[in-house]
């Protein structure tokens, strides 16, 4: 098939930024949606132009390095991560636009390519369970009960790409930072944290300059892992519950 | 015939550190005879970590712990995102928590059994030991493993065993584990005692006197070229199966850090020792730019059959039940269709070169769970594969439930990596190789499940007790930044980007990639033979020597330059490639993963020669385009006698 892109171009965090044309011809159904670009790449190169920069690694969805926002929804059309979304489903003849994540707390890096550190320093306030290596008890010394495991698996699947993010009017980062919390939260391991776990890493949340959530749930609706939007409700009763307790 | 083909064989080595006695001791003994740093001295001796996946991710966080200041790397924008994530199917660890006859010994002997006896047995031992320690340092880090209704763990059978002692995560097992490490480093990081460079790529090894003290380093973002020295440098880097541009691993990884170290010095083990799996989704067009695995987990349910006549093109479901050749459960009764990777693979090419293939081009054979749906009910087969199934049929537009998966084998894991011994330590002193990095205990064949095991059981738990042996026994000092070898470490990063990005050819450095992932798969893959790889010996330097003439790298050095990357990743991979075939051609032998058409039993299972191989070949870099000199390790099997592997 034969589309036309019009690519988000930024050379550099400082510079402005533009919508970019260009037309790519041979497109199979086949391909994956980073495979059409890197086809376009290819003739960039030997055109004498730059490349599209843009995150990707795995290319299997799990990674999580990969994301734009595609005809003005993140990740496309299809629940997935742009890695896994293929060409079948656009058509012959389609313009489509392609911009990065959008978010006060993503500055762009170049072109498709954003910052997104600021996720790793809302793990790095609370978002683990302090188990120095080796000083771990025997496994099956605490049973955890299937449904409470399964629940804890559900929001643990999260892979960080930021589309919660990327969707959200707001530019909130509720839906992330709730994935964790209640991951570990509802473990029996994760329990002697567990206040100030929502506690800290709320506040790295506000403190990166993330959004507030307004209850609008784009972001769900965005999730390629699809955690459910209830987790920021099981956040936000973990978060009153653990400041009523905190010593004032 | 070109001049690298005559390589010399050099001094024996040993592996000096592996105690002797009984080797249920050895392990215990080693870290009792290992010198300690004091808890209050570690703060001043620094480690740099490449990598941030099980291996190095775990190693990170644990060195941290114990009081070291570590200085890790990583090429991608966050520490989590390290390709073991994508590991599918699950960790092995001998629990015997299903009372299936499950031990330490029988861990040890199917891990050595299925590498086709090409590891040290000191080792696998150990890693066996190790194993239990993991699972318990992973729940307490709250990784959520896969559970029964008691509460207890829950486990899955894997390939080329008859226990059941793989723990699991639906079918995202790398991913919990590594986020469990990922939390771990994450909370170092946010103490101080990690100081984290994301989106940073070594470019080189600085060695100085001898011993390694540092690496020169890009910041991809920025491009500037800077040096950090250490007390021991750390490589966790991962596997060089991207050689072959079609692998199931991320499109980042590379070999530029292992390939750095072994110029400077550090031997390389094993490099023909290459894993092809057997279940991925095959091929689609000439656009692919990887493959996408399908866990072995699967050939837990799912039957593997092709029909029996040639050419059959009926759809499967019109193929009656007695016009199927369940191959893999005919050949190999007692194993059915968990027999090895490298068994399962070869089975897969015989029947497709019989012409019995299915699908496009016949390169496939079907993965069918009608019978598991039969048997357990959809939403079973979902609970355990859902997550598999959807991307199967987001990728393929064809649903697994309705039709069988079509897979085909695919470059997947790398058993060879840098020779260490037994503390991880490569021949360049205070150089450390750890998980897949390293070819330590996996032979010539890795076992399903188990690199999960060697990257964690590395990370957490070998290399933060050998590593204090080396650090205490060797002088604290600083190094000059003005050192000669620093400064021949920097001025050749830089003149190498310079020169890519001068070049200003007319072919792309991913069309150099693809041609050399294409010729490395027809003669260093599935089957090698030394017609073949005699060809390859010969067309790689010349396609090295087009490359430095033809490549076009656009845009600047100081600035994000992906197709920088790329290229000078390539440029490594031409040199890497050269010793895998030769490595392949001289190893006239059969064995795992490594298949030398002229080495067979007559049913054309793999034949060994244990007397002439019975060794790990160490390959010492010579030069570009010079002949390697090969120093052999003679294995020694006490405990675990090499026989032909029978899974019949």
């Amino acid at each position: 098939m034969r589309l036309t892109l019009r690519i988000w171009r930024q050379r550099g965090p400082e510079q402005p930024g533009t919508m970019t044309a260009y037309e790519v011809d041979g497109i199979s159904e086949d391909m994956s949606f980073l495979e059409m670009l890197d086809t376009l790449n290819e003739r960039l190169i030997l055109d004498g132009d730059e490349p599209v920069a843009f995150d990707h690694d795995c290319r299997e969805g799990i990674c999580g390095a990969c994301g734009m926002v595609i005809n003005g929804q993140a990740h496309g059309p299809e629940r997935t991560t742009t890695c896994q979304l293929h060409m079948r489903h656009f058509s012959d003849g389609d313009t489509i636009d392609i911009e990065p994540w959008r978010a006060a707390a993503f500055p762009v890096v170049k072109d498709l390519v954003v910052d997104r550190s600021a996720f790793d320093r809302i793990i790095g306030s609370g978002g683990y369970v302090t188990a120095p290596t080796g000083s771990a008890p025997e496994a099956h010394a605490t049973p955890v009960p299937k449904p409470v495991a399964d629940t804890a698996f559900e929001h643990a699947e999260c892979i960080g790409c930021g589309a919660c993010v990327a969707a959200c009017p707001n530019g909130s980062a509720m839906l992330f930072t709730s994935a964790k919390v209640v991951h570990l939260n509802v473990l029996p391991q994760g329990a002697p944290e567990r206040e100030s776990r929502v506690l800290d890493m709320v506040g790295t949340m506000d403190a990166e300059g993330f959004g507030g959530c307004t209850n609008t749930g784009e972001c769900a609706v965005a999730c390629p892992k699809g955690i459910p939007l209830q987790s920021i409700a099981t956040m936000n009763r973990e978060f009153l519950r653990a400041a009523r307790r905190a010593p004032r | 015939m070109t001049s690298y083909t005559a390589y010399q064989t050099g001094e024996p080595i040993a592996d000096t550190k592996a105690p002797a006695g009984p080797i249920e001791e050895r392990w215990d003994r080693r870290r009792f005879t290992a010198k300690l740093v004091n808890p209050a001295n570690r703060r001043k001796h620094t480690v740099i970590v490449v990598g941030t996946g099980l291996a190095g991710g775990s190693a990170g966080a644990t060195l941290a712990e114990q009081g070291y200041h570590v200085v890790q790397f990583c090429y991608q924008d966050s520490p989590r995102r390290a390709h073991s994530i994508a590991a599918q199917g699950g960790v092995n660890a001998a629990k015997n928590y299903r009372n299936d006859g499950d031990s330490i010994h029988r861990l040890f002997y199917d891990t050595v059994k299925g590498g086709d006896f090409r590891a040290r047995e000191s080792n696998v031992r150990r890693l066996a030991q190790v194993s239990v320690e993991i699972i318990d340092q992973c729940v307490a880090q709250g990784v959520p493993f896969a559970r029964e209704y008691g509460g207890l763990l829950d486990t899955r059978s894997f390939g080329g065993v008859q226990v059941s002692r793989t723990f699991y995560a639906r079918g995202q097992t790398g991913q919990q584990l590594l986020l469990g490490a990922y939390q771990a480093l994450s909370r170092q990081i946010a103490a101080g005692n990690v100081e984290m460079h994301a989106r940073t790529e070594m470019l080189d090894l600085v060695v100085v006197d001898g011993r390694a003290r540092g690496i020169v380093a890009r910041d991809l973002v920025t491009g500037e070229i800077s040096t950090h020295f250490a007390d021991a440098v750390v490589l966790a880097s991962g596997g060089y199966g991207n050689v072959f541009y079609l692998s199931t691993n991320a499109k980042n990884s590379n070999a530029t850090a292992i390939w750095r170290a072994h110029r400077r010095g550090a031997h390389f083990a094993n490099p023909c020792f290459t894993q092809i799996h057997p279940t991925c989704i095959p091929r689609s067009g000439d656009h692919q730019s990887k493959l996408t695995l399908m866990s072995e987990s699967l050939r837990n349910d799912g039957r593997i059959w092709v029909p029996k006549a040639k050419g059959d093109t009926r759809a499967p479901g019109r193929i009656p039940e007695d016009e199927r050749d369940y191959y893999l459960e005919r050949i190999y009764p007692s194993f059915g269709n968990l027999v090895p990777r490298d068994i399962a693979s070869r089975a897969a090419k015989n029947v497709c070169d019989e012409g019995r293939g299915v699908g496009p081009g016949g390169q496939g054979v079907y993965l069918d769970f009608a019978d598991a749906i039969a048997r357990m009910g959809r939403d079973k087969v979902a609970e355990k594969y859902g997550n598999l199934f959807e991307m199967y049929e987001r990728i393929t537009a064809e649903d697994p439930y309705e039709v069988p998966m079509r897979i085909y084998p695919a470059i997947h894991y790398t058993m060879g990596g840098l020779w260490v011994d037994y503390d991880l330590q490569t021949t360049v002193p205070g150089l450390f190789a750890i998980g897949e990095a390293n070819f330590s205990d996996h032979g010539a064949n890795r076992l399903g499940a188990s690199a999960l095991m060697q990257g964690l059981a590395d990370g957490y738990f070998v290399l933060p007790s050998t590593i204090n042996d080396y650090l205490a026994r060797h002088p604290h000092d600083t190094v000059d930044p003005q050192h000669p070898s620093v400064t021949e470490a920097v001025e050749g990063v830089t003149a190498r980007l310079e020169k890519l990005l001068s070049i200003d050819g007319d072919r792309t450095p991913d069309s150099f990639h693809r041609e050399l992932g294409e010729l490395l798969w027809d003669d260093c893959g599935m089957a090698r033979n030394a017609t073949g790889l005699r060809k390859a010996l010969e067309r790689i330097p010349e396609l090295r020597d087009e490359f430095w003439r033809r490549v076009k790298v656009p845009g600047g050095g100081e600035e994000l330059n992906q197709s920088l990357e790329k290229a000078n990743r390539i440029a490594d991979y031409f040199e890497l490639a050269e010793l895998m075939c030769l490595d392949a051609l001289h190893r006239e032998e059969s064995c795992g993963g490594h298949f030398r058409e002229e080495s067979q039993t007559p049913d054309g299972e793999a034949a060994r020669d244990d007397d002439r191989f019975s060794y790990v070949a160490a390959w010492e870099f010579r030069g570009t385009g010079a002949a390697p000199v090969l120093h052999k390790e003679q294995l020694v099997f006490e405990y675990v006698h090499p026989t032909q592997r029978s899974y019949a």
